[in-house]
């Protein structure tokens, strides 16, 4: 199954740029918790899990995952609708299940599933132009998991879903009219979901969001205090673990949410520069694999997956400067968090998996 | 075809997302460069304040020594609880939590807090002063928890005064500054102690010191992690005052003498040395308890102290005024000697009562002293004799001179809020008055009546003046002065005046003096024996006879008031001083009083064992009042 010859066409370069962004992580982990503690080592075994996963997302033609992506799809509705009942609590909300050694989060796995399916469905479409049938079908494929996670609630990772759809959707062929459509229902629906959709916190981290000081000390707080922690840091940063924002608490949840405030205060905006650099890299050499993919279904497929990681990546880097509402979205690749670096590194084993095999049949 | 056209859309759209994404990742970078390179000071500065915080270390204020170099007011550390509202969430769970461990009244927490609610939140709240170690201990194992981590505990040190009021109005008493002060002195910040009272107000620049600061990192409950710098404070200079703690304590347990045998507890005593102008022993009384000021007053506390009847924060070693009684027959008979109207010869005879302009004028004795001369009317207090004398010498004249000897004026004394006294002068009345003096008037100012009214310091300055010979010395209570290098000694303040006596002149004075002591006077239980004391009683009424059977029912203390004046050895005196009883009934209950003060003097000098403290009975206090027979007021109490 694994010929040699593929071993060539994997993307070298683009997962140069990944290990990097996991290096940068895993620094700033090591900073923002006070050196090797139970938090960096379980970070380094995320990495090395994933990397395991990434290697058999890599060995199986992603053709013949597809052709079971229904049963895979099937396989994380399931586990959704169990940690819906059955998930270890946490703050609040149920998204972990509790294996002993270590908590799964099968919400992180559903965007690589989702892109799977949809890519599947589209790119196995026969037929020239995309239908409406095809959207509606395909937009309940991602309205499943996408209500699911949202009860859990973790809404953050439940939006995550709707870019897949949507990217995929829109290479698929969806005709510009209905895009323009759907922005319009977009703005009409806004006030209404604000009204009876967003729980009451939910609609509080908006309206904070508009302005913080009008609850400096509460939601409102973090806002603040992240543009601060990034503000401070200046052109070459505080040096590494000499940042006052993230090392002495002002800034919560350093080492996860909020990684990326810690690195632009402590690595100063040439850091910056660099992460996002680095990011934008790999996000190109995944786009450029979608461009080389031999079949509408890898193509497909590598955006599916890009789609997600991408809007996390941007939607988190505009929080950590304070400039977007805070949600609980992790950076993927460098935030702490073993499912999401799993499911991140595993999804992009798909990526690998679709340029890799552009030459064979 | 239709997969040609498949692809071309594909790499149509697949350009656009690229786009996109280079667009969104530059808009990203461009926020970043405004956030951390065009905002960076803001943000910095943000940033600073967040996690350093100054704390001011409160510079201790100098000890006070006395003139033996026994400490009198040192320093103590107390703990102070305070809010840091900074980083607090939920203001008022924290006041309940604090008063519930505290054991305090919620109300009053909260109300302290408003009254401090425009003060910038870094800066703390205090709520208790001078805690207990039950409440930093309560306070200490909450913040630990991680339940109280914007409540601070801070040690500050606190003024530590001698116990039981000694020298209350000497020292004084420290406070916070308030708004006026600050804005007046640009050394002073708010919250900044200050003296407020005696030698605490008047050397506050030297006691005072310089706050000390500390500069930390907290993180974001607040918890300090670590000093970046730290200016210590310079502790206040040390003062040595001219005071000594013996002969303090001995006046002050002349005072509580006088007060376990329910004389009175009012009054005031000074000790000088007569040729420096030293203050020995200072006291007013009742007094207060200045520790109870040191960390902050409580309302209560301020609230008894203000409306006690007896006035205990008044001075009245400075501040009252009374009438001197037949302790001011010296300044009449130094007027008569010096103005060369009268001899030491100068000879009276007395029938207990004399007539001037047409109204009788009654001695002391009612059987009268017969023919006296000065000597022998200082010695027996003879008022006939001094009326004569004041008549002949005019109430002008007698003003010269009791100026001279250091009545009517201020004593300059280094302490704050001095009063003048009133020795009365023709043109005197005529400002004042708008009036003519009648010589009439003169005749009871001759036995210290009348308009006549001095300070207790002014007497103290008077019996210095008559010891040593026609100088008035400035009284004061700084001796040294230690600068950090060791104690620099402080020079003694030029006199106020001095006048030329004539020795012999002076001499018939001291005589009298003498014998009021040690002949047959009014002032035989002032005697030391072996000490030439020389002194002079005196028994003043606060009110005229007829007045006092008018006020009987009032309730209020109308007895006389008892002085005494004095100077010891008679020959080149070592103390001179005065002791003041209010509403002490007589004169030589003063006299007993300034017995132990000069007893315990005599006995340090020639380093004998002092004399213990005196009960009531060993001061054979007079409790007979004559006119409480008279009046019959069950209110006026006898023992």
């Amino acid at each position: 199954m694994f010929e040699r010859r593929l071993y060539y066409h994997i993307d070298w370069a683009m997962l140069a740029g990944m290990f990097a962004l996991c290096a940068i992580g895993l620094a700033q982990i090591f900073s923002a918790t006070g050196g090797f503690t139970r938090i960096y080592y379980t970070q380094i075994y995320g990495i090395l899990i994933g990397i395991f996963a990434m290697g058999l997302c890599l060995t199986i033609d992603y053709r013949s995952l597809a052709d079971k992506s229904h049963w895979i799809y099937l396989a994380v509705l399931v586990l959704l609708m169990y940690v819906l009942f059955f998930g270890a609590v946490r703050g609040g909300s149920r998204r972990w299940i509790d294996l002993g050694v270590v908590n799964l989060q099968p919400s992180e796995f559903v965007k690589a599933a989702l892109a799977l399916v949809l890519a599947k469905f589209f790119g196995e479409s026969r037929r020239g132009a995309i239908t409406r049938e095809d959207l509606a079908i395909a937009g309940a494929l991602t309205a499943v998991p996408l209500i699911l996670i949202a009860r859990q609630p973790d809404l953050g990772t439940a939006v995550t879903l709707i870019p897949v759809g949507f990217a995929i959707a829109y290479v698929a062929g969806m005709p510009m009219r209905i895009i323009g459509v759907l922005a319009l229902v977009g703005v009409l629906v806004a006030p209404v979901a604000w009204k009876f959709a967003l729980k009451d916190y939910q609609r509080e981290r908006i309206s904070t969001f508009l302005d913080p000081s009008q609850d400096a000390k509460g939601a409102g707080y973090q806002q603040i205090q992240a543009r601060i922690t990034v503000g401070s840091g200046g052109l070459w940063g505080k040096g590494f673990t000499k940042g006052t924002q993230g090392q002495l608490r002002f800034l919560p949840v350093a080492h996860n949410d909020f990684i990326f405030s810690v690195l632009a205060e402590e690595q100063g905006f040439a850091g910056v520069l660099v992460t996002l650099g680095l990011y934008l890299f790999v996000i190109l050499r995944a786009l450029e694999a979608a461009r080389l993919a031999k079949d509408r279904l890898g193509a497909y497929l590598v955006l599916g997956v890009l789609a997600s990681f991408t809007f996390q990546v941007i939607y988190n880097v505009t929080m950590s400067a304070g400039l977007a509402p805070v949600k609980g979205l992790t950076l993927p690749l460098m935030s702490y968090g073993g499912s999401s670096m799993i499911a991140t590194l595993a999804a992009f084993g798909l990526i690998l998996n679709v340029r890799m095999r552009r030459f064979t049949n | 075809m239709a997969i040609q056209e498949d692809r071309r859309r594909i790499t149509i759209r697949l350009t656009v997302l690229q786009v996109a994404c280079v667009v969104v990742f530059a808009a990203l970078g461009i926020s970043f460069w405004l956030l951390q390179i065009v905002e960076h000071d803001k943000y910095a500065e943000m940033a600073e304040n967040n996690n350093q915080r100054t704390i001011a270390l409160r510079a201790p204020r100098g000890v006070l020594y006395d003139r033996n170099g026994e400490v009198l007011v040192e320093n103590r550390h107390s703990f102070t609880i305070s809010i840091v509202r900074e980083h607090t969430k939920d203001l008022d769970r924290t006041i309940r939590m604090l008063s519930a461990v505290a054991g305090l009244d919620t109300n009053n927490v909260r109300a302290i807090v408003a009254r401090h609610r425009a003060e910038p939140t870094y800066r703390p709240i205090v709520i208790v002063d001078d805690a207990s170690l039950a409440q930093v201990a309560a306070i200490t194992a909450r913040r630990l928890d991680f339940e109280l981590p914007d409540v601070v505990v801070e040690e500050v040190p606190t003024r530590r005064y001698p116990g039981e009021g000694i020298a209350a109005h000497l020292f004084g008493y420290v406070g916070e500054v308030n708004d006026t002060m600050v804005a007046a002195d640009d050394t002073l910040k708010s919250g900044d102690l200050v003296g407020q009272a005696g030698i605490e107000k008047i050397y506050n620049a030297l006691l005072m010191g310089q706050d000390g600061a500390k500069v930390v990192v907290v993180n974001s409950l607040g918890r300090e992690i670590r000093t970046l710098e730290e200016v210590p404070p310079t502790e206040g200079k040390r003062l040595q005052l001219t005071i000594d703690y013996d002969i303090q304590k001995a006046v002050e347990d002349g005072f509580r003498a006088s007060r376990d045998a329910h004389l009175t507890n009012a009054g005031a005593a000074i000790v000088l040395d007569p040729t420096t102008g030293d203050v020995l022993a200072f006291s007013s009384e009742p007094a207060y308890d200045p520790n109870a000021f040191a960390a902050g007053i409580d309302r209560a506390t301020w609230a008894s102290l203000t409306n006690d009847e007896q006035r205990p924060l008044n001075d009245r070693a400075l501040q009252g005024r009374y009438s001197p009684g037949s302790t001011f027959k010296m300044a009449v008979a130094m007027a008569g000697l010096e103005e060369g109207i009268i001899t030491p010869d100068f000879q009276v005879h007395c029938v207990g009562a004399a007539n001037f302009y047409g109204r009788e004028f009654k001695c002391w004795r009612k059987g009268g002293h017969g023919t006296i001369d000065l000597r022998h009317a200082i010695e027996q207090s003879c008022d006939v004799y001094f009326y004569t004398v004041a008549n002949l010498v005019g109430v002008d004249k007698i003003n010269r001179w009791a100026t001279a000897l250091g009545l009517g004026v201020k004593s300059g004394i280094d302490l704050p809020n001095e009063v003048q006294g009133l020795v009365p002068s023709t043109e005197w009345k005529r400002e004042k008055m708008h009036e003519k003096w009648y010589a009439g008037e003169t005749i009871s100012v001759g036995i210290g009546q009348g308009q006549v009214s001095v300070t207790p310091i002014s007497m103290a300055v008077y019996a210095a003046t008559l010891a040593n010979g026609g100088t008035r010395i400035t009284p004061h209570l700084l001796k040294a002065v230690d600068e950090g290098s060791g104690w620099k000694p402080v020079p003694a303040p030029a006199p106020q005046s001095k006048v030329e006596l004539d020795p012999a002149k002076l001499q018939a004075i001291r005589d009298g003096l003498w014998g009021v002591v040690n002949g047959g006077g009014t002032g035989g239980r002032a005697r030391v024996s072996g000490h030439d004391v020389a002194g002079k009683t005196g028994t003043a009424q606060v009110i005229s006879n007829e007045g006092r059977v008018a006020a009987a029912r009032s309730g209020k203390d109308l007895r006389d008031n008892g002085w005494f004046v004095f100077f010891a050895p008679r020959d080149n005196p070592e103390i001179a001083g005065v002791v003041f009883l209010e509403h002490g009934i007589h004169g030589p209950n003063a006299a007993s009083v300034a017995h132990h003060i000069i007893d315990t003097y005599f006995a340090k000098k020639e380093k004998r064992p002092l004399p213990p403290a005196p009960t009531p009975q060993d001061m054979r206090f007079d409790f007979s009042d004559p006119y409480a027979v008279k009046t019959a007021t069950p209110a006026v109490e006898t023992n």
